[in-house]
């Protein structure tokens, strides 16, 4: 079937079987390859992306659920070269190694910092409670949440 | 496999009437991990994402009802005075789970872990369904979940959500898991205190094939409120040994089995302490005066 999705601004539209995931839509029709496919259950998070502002994971949506409507994927957050401030936060913190779980955890901080400026560690943590990674042991993870949003809040 | 997309009720029921093999996705947080494992094949699959009625929650008469595509955050942010199914939603797996996750799609899982299931049971609701052949009915709680991922939906219907007297006292949900977050219960236990009535209505979940209510143990504690004049006077002391009884009653209540997440005999002690911290938890709620 044909799906027809506005995908970070811009209408896309690709012919997918109809099973097909919004995750797999993403990476394989529109080459889109910062929602990394993990797990394909929802534990993992590293699918993250926003359907109609809302964080989501893309492997748990048919693709067809977001004909006519808007996707918003990590790729949305740098212009041309320059990283977004919560990736250069993730660079400085030493926030990543394999980087696989990266995207996925960069788009759980842009959803949360948008609706907390300050957020406290507790909810930092749980507003990550859906992204998982094996390398890092998390705590730089949060250390560089916390620098991304001083950095913001000081409008730097 | 084909995908339809009705923007109305009347449309998906419709569809459900021609295509009664069609299933329903909603959150698609159960069924897309069925779909993306190849356990699932469906000849079709109608999409319930754009139908707004089933989007909306709304208080009646006394009553509550939930439409079956209300999201968990939707209800951790909307429906605070509905405390112990504010607690339960709050524990569903993690954000991006909750923010797609929906009371409908957990009815129409039927797992006995479904978190918002206890609560539902504690409440008494029924369940709405809806055909276009025979239009609307309401089943209680216990006679829609008839065992371990099974329901008494007809092929042609669907969930249009789940009502329930709206019940003063206090009240709460909690589970027993290996973490605070994404984690499926090993037990977990509602309970509500319904003043009117004067009735205790305890739910276990993950503890059996089906969800279950503890009833011996609901009518001991009423009971034992009443004899400590509890019902009538909040600030009565109920006797501590009645608390035991209780939780001991609960825990009896279980039907466990020993599975990967944990021991019958565990889960069964979960039940016990779920119990005790429950009843607890409400008779203090209630000693608080009303104007905190
Ligand atoms: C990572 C992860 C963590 C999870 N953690 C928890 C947890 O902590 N607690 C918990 O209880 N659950 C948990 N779940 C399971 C799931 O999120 C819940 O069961 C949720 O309520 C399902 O809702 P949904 O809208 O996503 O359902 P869907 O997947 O869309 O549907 C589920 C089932 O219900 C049927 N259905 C849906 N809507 C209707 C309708 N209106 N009429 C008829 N049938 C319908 C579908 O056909 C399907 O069979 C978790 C899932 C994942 C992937
Ligand atoms: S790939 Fe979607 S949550 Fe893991
Ligand atoms: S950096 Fe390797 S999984 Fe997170």
């Amino acid at each position: 079937m044909v799906v027809r999705t506005r995908v970070n601004g811009e209408w896309r539209e690709a012919d997918v079987w109809p099973g097909t995931s919004l995750l797999v839509f993403l990476r394989e029709a529109l080459g889109l390859y910062g929602s990394k496919n993990a797990c394909e259950q929802g534990e993992c998070g590293s699918c993250s992306v926003w359907l109609d502002g809302t964080l989501t994971c893309s492997c748990l949506v048919l693709a067809a659920q977001a004909h006519e409507r808007e996707v918003r994927t990590v790729e949305s957050l740098t212009r041309g070269d320059q990283l977004h401030p919560i990736q250069e936060a993730f660079l400085e913190a030493g926030a990543v190694q394999c980087g696989f779980c990266t995207p996925g955890f960069v788009v759980a901080v842009a959803d949360l910092l948008e609706k907390d400026a300050n957020p406290s560690p507790a909810t930092v943590r749980e507003a990550l409670s859906g992204n998982l990674c094996r390398c890092t042991g998390y705590q730089k993870i949060v250390d560089a949440v916390h620098l991304a949003a001083a950095r913001q809040r000081a409008g730097a | 496999m084909q995908v339809l997309l009705p923007h109305s009720l009347d449309e998906a029921l419709a569809i459900k009437a021609d295509h009664p093999e069609a299933l329903p996705l909603n959150g698609g947080t159960d069924l897309m991990v069925e779909l993306n494992f190849g356990r699932l094949r469906p000849a079709a699959i109608v999409d319930l994402n754009r139908v707004a009625e089933l989007t909306a929650w709304r208080e009646q008469d006394g009553h509550v009802f939930l439409g079956s595509g209300v999201t968990y955050t939707s209800i951790v942010r909307e429906m605070q005075a509905y405390k112990p199914l504010v607690q339960a939603s709050r524990s569903v797996g993690s954000p991006q789970i909750r923010n797609r996750g929906t009371v409908g799609g957990n009815l129409g899982t039927a797992s006995p872990a479904g978190d918002a299931l206890p609560v539902l049971a504690a409440y008494d609701a029924e369940v709405i369904l809806q055909s276009r052949a025979r239009g609307e009915r309401s089943l209680p709680w216990n006679l829609f979940l008839t065992g371990p991922k099974k329901t008494a939906i007809a092929p042609d219907e669907l969930i249009i959500g789940t009502s329930w007297r709206r019940l003063r006292g206090p009240g709460s949900f909690s589970k027993i898991g290996t973490r605070n977050a994404m984690v499926i219960a090993v037990a977990g236990l509602c309970l509500v205190i319904d003043e009117e009535r004067r009735r205790v209505n305890v739910a276990l979940g993950s503890v059996g094939p089906t969800i279950l209510r503890a009833t011996q143990a609901e009518e001991r504690v009423a009971a034992a409120l009443t004899t400590s004049g509890t019902w009538d006077d909040r600030s009565a002391p109920l006797n501590p040994q009645w608390v035991d009884e209780f939780a001991e009653l609960v825990a009896q209540a279980a039907q466990p089995l020993d599975d990967v997440r944990g021991t019958a005999a565990y889960r069964r002690h979960g039940c016990r302490v779920l119990a005790k911290r429950a009843i607890s938890w409400a008779l203090s709620e209630w000693r608080l005066p009303t104007w905190l």
